[in-house]
């Protein structure tokens, strides 16, 4: 009886990377190139910026809310860095003539700016109380415009190598791209464990009353958060320019719907107080495996999406039972 | 016709660890208004509540006009005749007066299986039974353009248009104005006249004289009795209230009071009928207890000083210096904590560690490199804290929400000596936690006392304020209506008509 029941626990509890395993196995077994480095490169290179998106986002889900400016912000912060680094000799440059920045600087001001509408974003979240939802719904909407002013709608395209080196170059065989979502992995485990700003969140998320009277600073605390993530959904911009070798207006369009249903299939609670970095890793491998597998299984690209939606329910019902039936 | 309208004998009813009512009776005459009285935690909402079928009794029985019956749920008291008014009943502020008047049970048109509402029926049926109270309300207003005065009328009419025999009205006029109080009694004479019997729930000695025809009083719990309105002094019906020794244990006082170290001068809420005024000083090694009658605005004006709340004028000044105070993180650097009274609401972090739960008011203090958490030094003072205080978990990972009350209360008490604060206010420290835990916080308190630390603590069980307390403030109707310092003076009765000072 006790011996069932912890098999039952064991089921649930781990439900969404068993389905995973079960996924990947099966793959393997019908389908010979799965099991290649090649494919894994490729499906790092692919989570990358996914999970620099997923941990952006996951801070503010862990808050109780949510952003729905993320995939815009990613499409302006590609164009901007774009348009500041094609090549100089580039016949539809953007900026004729004018010299290709460092990239390195171009990063950092694509996140400066970013980072600065996520905190106009977190300003009437935290002392204006606009709910997330709407709040970062605005926000989307004009940056969505701006880029197009900005760009007037063409595409970018004769990035400097030394952008798109990003993604070409290699470290111990792994693309640049997987070494920097590594990096902004540790980074953010070291935020949500190590700093007070991260035990705040938690704290925030789990009850934004009790957390302010204990003497929690929430609204600054909550500013801190969308601008941090909107800094990161800059860098995932980046990185996906340097992979793609160009950018436009619609570039990241939607990915904030897939960076939350990621979260959320890895376990970030969003009633919120709960989630982890590993949540949001695991969330990211297991949608994109599931993209590939479908993809090497013969099914229909279209039939993915259904196949996602079928996913999360399952997952996420399978999630509430821990919560639900401690109580 | 039966001797009462409404007879309730041998009700009792037990909460986890506590009796809330043993064999309480209540005996309503036909055709009057029943005033129930006693302090608060005497019994009177639970039996009310008995009544109206929102608890069931453990034992007890009901008589509707002499003849048995069981209230299953607040539908059937509402089949039966009973009605309950309450301040804070709003069921849909966004939503018509007439929508109110009809929840659940919509007048509709019905076409084959469609159903349509009847708008117009509703709103003229709605208009009707205003008017039946003298009321000219639109029937199509949003309710919560109301004023609450206005609102609990909507209450009265929807209890009269259901044709209610029995209307309980739990302190209906602790928001009104002067003007609203005269037309409700206004409204409430009327029913009289039509035979509708009312129980009156109030601590508003004025009040009581002007309306009921008999008043029952109610002690810990106990029935003490019931006599003609007239019969009774408004001194006499403390005395009853009161009537009983103090009983509980509290740790001798060893501390010595210092010099002063909180004024606070004049503070005033932004809301017209909260706290207003109130002027207190708080000297160092000093338990200051605040005494009143629920809705006194003494959990509102500690929010105001802890900057939960806004203040529209008044100054503090700790150690002689002003402070200003817009948020409770402002509090904390200026030297206080808060343990507030709705431990689950505004205290706990459920999803989170007892660690986690007590760190949140010293991060501050442990960092290394300015920025990087000190783990290490963070679990040394919780496992230290969870000794100190005996809070009984399995270890400092476990989630607070597993806790019993008692314990999680010790962890937010925890949060707090961590943080070590020079002044504590304590807002129902022991409010639903059992007698052990009880006494070890009361012993904490000494403790923290003894250190020089001051402590602000509001109470609402009597024993406890005056047990504690080295001094105590007791508030009515958002003022500060007395001070007694002199030990000898601090009596129940006293207290008592302090806090029955409208």
């Amino acid at each position: 009886m006790s011996k069932n029941k912890s098999v039952k626990d064991f089921l649930i509890n781990n439900g969404v990377i068993i389905i995973m395993i079960i996924l990947v196995l099966y793959t393997g077994l019908r389908s010979d190139n799965f099991f290649t480095a090649n494919n894994f490169r490729n499906l790092g290179g692919n989570m990358s910026y996914r999970l620099v998106i997923a941990l952006g986002i996951a801070g503010c889900v862990i808050t109780g809310g949510c952003d729905l400016s993320a995939g815009r912000m990613i499409g302006f912060a590609a164009c901007i860095a774009g348009t500041l680094l094609q090549k100089i000799d580039y016949s539809g440059k953007f900026f004729p003539g004018m010299e290709p920045l460092n990239p390195f600087l171009a990063l950092i001001l694509v996140m400066l700016i970013c980072a600065l509408f996520g905190s106009i974003t977190g300003f009437f979240i935290a002392y204006l109380s606009v709910p997330p939802f709407i709040a970062t719904l605005a926000m989307m909407e004009i940056i969505y415009g701006l880029g197009l002013i900005y760009t007037g709608a063409t595409p970018l395209g004769g990035y400097v190598t030394s952008y798109t080196a990003f993604s070409s170059g290699k470290f111990l065989t792994l693309s640049w791209l997987i070494w920097i979502a590594v990096l902004v992995g540790l980074i953010t485990w070291f935020i949500f464990n190590m700093t007070r700003h991260g035990k705040y969140m938690y704290a925030i998320g789990g009850n934004p009353q009790a957390a302010e009277v204990a003497g929690v600073p929430v609204k600054k605390t909550m500013v801190i958060i969308y601008a941090k993530a909107a800094a990161m959904y800059a860098l995932a911009g980046f990185m996906l320019g340097a992979k793609a070798g160009g950018a436009s207006i619609n570039t990241g369009l939607g990915y904030e719907m897939e960076a939350i249903a990621a979260c959320a299939l890895g376990g970030v609670s969003v009633t919120g107080g709960r989630g982890r970095v590993s949540s949001a890793v695991i969330g990211v491998a297991v949608l994109e495996l599931l993209k590939v597998a479908l993809q090497f299984l013969g099914v229909d690209n279209n039939a993915q999406y259904i196949a996602i939606g079928i996913v999360l329910f399952i997952a996420i019902s399978l999630d509430i039972r821990k919560y639900v039936a401690k109580k | 016709m039966a001797e009462y309208k409404l007879e309730m004998r041998g009700v009792c009813k037990a909460f986890p660890g506590v009796k809330a009512l043993d064999g309480v009776e209540l005996k309503l005459r036909p055709g009057t208004v029943l005033a129930l009285m006693g302090e608060n935690g005497a019994g009177k909402s639970t039996l009310m509540k008995c009544l109206f079928g929102i608890y069931k009794m453990d034992e007890g029985e009901i008589l509707l006009d002499g003849e048995r019956v069981e209230i299953k749920d607040p539908d059937d008291a509402m089949a039966k005749g009973i009605a309950m008014v309450h301040q804070e009943l709003q069921p849909v502020p966004a939503r018509s007066v007439a929508e109110n008047m009809f929840l659940g049970r919509f007048p509709v048109h019905k076409y084959g299986p469609l159903q349509v509402i009847d708008h117009k029926t509703m709103n003229e049926e709605t208009r009707r039974w205003l008017s039946e109270l003298g009321l000219d309300y639109d029937p199509k207003a949003l309710l919560g353009t109301l004023s609450i005065g206005q609102m609990q009328m909507v209450e009265i009419a929807k209890a009269v248009s259901h044709e209610a025999k029995i209307i309980i009205f739990d302190e209906p006029t602790s928001s009104l104005s002067d003007k609203e109080v005269d037309f409700l009694f206004k409204v409430m004479n009327d029913l009289r006249d039509r035979g509708v019997s009312m129980i009156y729930i109030s601590h508003k000695m004025d009040e009581i004289k002007r309306i009921a025809d008999d008043i029952q009083i109610m002690r810990d719990g106990t029935y003490v009795g019931t006599w003609s309105a007239a019969e009774l002094t408004t001194d006499e019906i403390i005395a009853k209230m009161v009537g009983r020794e103090l009983t509980n244990v509290y740790p001798e006082h060893h501390h010595q009071i210092g010099e002063v170290i909180l004024e606070a001068e004049d503070i005033t809420s932004i809301h017209e009928r909260s706290f207003r005024n109130v002027s207190f000083k708080l000297r160092r090694g000093e338990i200051l207890g605040f005494g009143g009658l629920v809705g006194a605005q003494r959990t509102e004006l500690m929010e105001g000083i802890f900057g939960i709340r806004h203040l529209a004028k008044g100054t503090i000044r700790i150690k002689g210096k002003e402070v200003t105070i817009k948020k409770p993180h402002d509090a904390m650097n200026a030297g206080i904590g808060m343990i507030t009274e709705d431990r689950r609401a505004r205290g706990i972090v459920g999803c989170l560690s007892i660690k986690d739960n007590v760190g949140l008011s010293v991060y501050n203090k442990y960092l290394r490199s300015g920025f990087v958490l000190d783990h290490p030094a963070i679990n040394k003072v919780v496992n230290e804290s969870i000794d100190k205080l005996s809070i009984k978990t399995p270890s400092m990972m476990e989630l607070i929400q597993n806790l019993s009350g008692g314990n999680q209360q010790k962890v937010i008490v925890a949060r707090w000596l961590a943080n070590d604060p020079d002044i504590l206010i304590m807002d129902e420290p022991t409010r639903g936690i059992d007698v052990g835990a009880k006494h070890e916080i009361y012993e904490i308190m000494e403790d923290l006392a003894s250190q020089g630390k001051a402590i602000i603590m509001i109470s609402s069980e009597m024993p406890e304020l005056l047990g504690m307390a080295d001094r105590v403030c007791v508030m009515c109707d958002g003022k500060l209506t007395g001070e007694i310092s002199d030990k000898s003076e601090m009596t129940q009765e006293k207290v008592m008509s302090y806090a029955t000072m409208f």
